[in-house]
């Protein structure tokens, strides 16, 4: 109920009635990139919306492998190593996470449109954001890249980061 | 004149180790987990602490207690002729606890020709094999805590027993990285306490000329401020002397606290 109130109240005072043209979106576009090497694991890799005072405002995606490993090991073993995403959310989570976690994704860009008022945006407040991507390769290395953005959006706006590793381009996609 | 030397730097020896639990470390294979698993763990005394080459920790007294208080019995136990060597498989989700209490009597003096003896045991002990008449006799009451802490996905609030020297860290122990600053309390009997001398070295000295040891005093409030700026396992060692005996033989007690800590990278 408490969750309720507040996201009506903007909603009636505009006039809106769920008008999904009106809700400001992020795109975000993740490169994975291709990396040659003997032994090649897909990346581990959680997107998230940071504060200024880099504490996790929203989880968007965590990709890692669900499966038991051969041995019988559970592959959430591995989640620490995307260790910035865990002291600051991970931890805390109760995984998987609906509609957040899922499969390790292949080389190549995979592009996600998260919506205000649908999870898991939700209701972001105003203010100065980053989307950060964490990414971790078993045998590999791990790499953040944090791309800045103003919420809520006035014009469509395109901002792009670069990783250098395990990360390639980072684009994210405003739109009012 | 040889001897004289000998014997001085002898002297000189017994009073530094009095001073310091020096060297003596516990190091887990990992302090941070997402998901329950065996942690293996080596333990040794040594000049450097992490460095394996003296002997090896005898861990008759070490407790592992689980999140939820329970304890852990540690297997596959190797005591070998450098370090011992033992695992724990950590189930539970929250922070698992090593401990390592030590506490005894100390006593030095000299005997008929003049040889400097030692000797370390309890009270009772103590009464029976040192000469209360002994020359040069010293007796100190030492009190010693070790720890060591493991995390399964978040950390748990780490609570004190009000007894001896002991350690409160603002930031979890498993919960510190590169550039933050860290606010150590100690407290001496659950007291936060001034003047408490505290050493901090960052582990694989040997890759450097110097070990680098950083070292603190604990201001009126018992605290201080570290900011660790370089990732790796730390070893951490404060100690105190006050004259809160237990036992009137002895005139003053040493109290020293040991902990292992990892800082990651940001």
């Amino acid at each position: 109920m408490r969750k309720w109130v507040p996201a009506l109240i903007p909603a009636l005072v505009a006039g809106v009635f769920a008008n999904q043209a009106v809700a400001g979106e992020i795109t975000v576009k993740v490169t994975i990139p291709q990396i040659n090497t003997a032994e090649y694991h897909r990346p581990y890799v959680a997107i998230w919306i940071e504060k200024p005072d880099q504490s996790v405002q929203n989880n968007l995606a965590v990709w890692y492998s669900q499966k038991k490993t051969d041995k019988g090991e559970q592959s959430d073993k591995w989640l620490k190593d995307l260790r910035q995403w865990w002291r600051k959310s991970g931890r805390e989570q109760s995984l998987p996470m609906d509609g957040i976690t899922g499969a390790t994704k292949a080389v190549g860009e995979h592009a996600m449109t998260f919506v205000e008022g649908k999870a898991p945006l939700a209701n972001l407040p105003a203010g100065q954001y980053n989307i950060a991507v964490e990414a971790a390769r078993e045998k590999g290395g791990r790499e953040v890249v944090r791309v800045p953005f103003t919420w809520p959006v006035k014009k469509v706006e395109q901002a792009k980061a670069s990783g250098q590793q395990e990360l390639g381009n980072i684009a994210i996609e405003l739109k009012p | 004149m040889k001897k004289i030397i000998t014997l001085v730097s002898l002297a000189l020896g017994i009073g530094a180790s009095v001073a310091h639990a020096h060297g003596v470390w516990i190091a887990p294979s990992s302090t941070i987990l997402s998901a329950p698993q065996f942690v293996t763990f080596d333990a040794a005394s040594s000049s450097v602490p992490f460095m394996i080459d003296h002997r090896p920790l005898v861990i008759d007294l070490l407790t592992i207690s689980a999140p939820d208080g329970s304890k852990v019995t540690p297997v596959n136990v190797m005591k070998g002729e450098l370090r011992t060597v033992f695992d724990a498989k950590l189930e539970q989700q929250g922070t698992y606890r090593l401990e390592l209490l030590r506490s005894g009597f100390r006593a030095s003096w000299k005997d008929a020709e003049d040889k400097p003896k030692r000797f370390m045991g309890t009270a009772e002990a103590l009464a029976k094999e040192v000469p209360s008449d002994a020359k040069d006799l010293k007796v100190t009451e030492t009190d010693s805590r070790m720890e060591n802490f493991v995390t399964v996905g978040k950390p748990t609030v780490l609570k004190t027993t009000g007894k001896g020297l002991e350690l409160i860290a603002a930031t979890h122990p498993n919960d510190l990285v590169t550039g933050e600053p860290v606010e150590f309390t100690f407290l001496v009997d659950g007291k936060p306490t001034e003047g408490v001398e505290v050493a901090i070295i960052r582990s694989q000295t040997r890759y450097r000329n110097s070990t680098e040891e950083k070292t603190y005093k604990t201001d009126k409030n018992g605290q201080l401020k570290v900011t660790l700026s370089e990732a790796g396992m730390y070893w951490l060692d404060a100690d105190f002397k006050d004259n809160k005996v237990s036992n009137k033989v002895a005139k003053e007690r040493t109290l020293a606290y040991v902990v292992t800590f990892e800082v990651l990278p940001q």
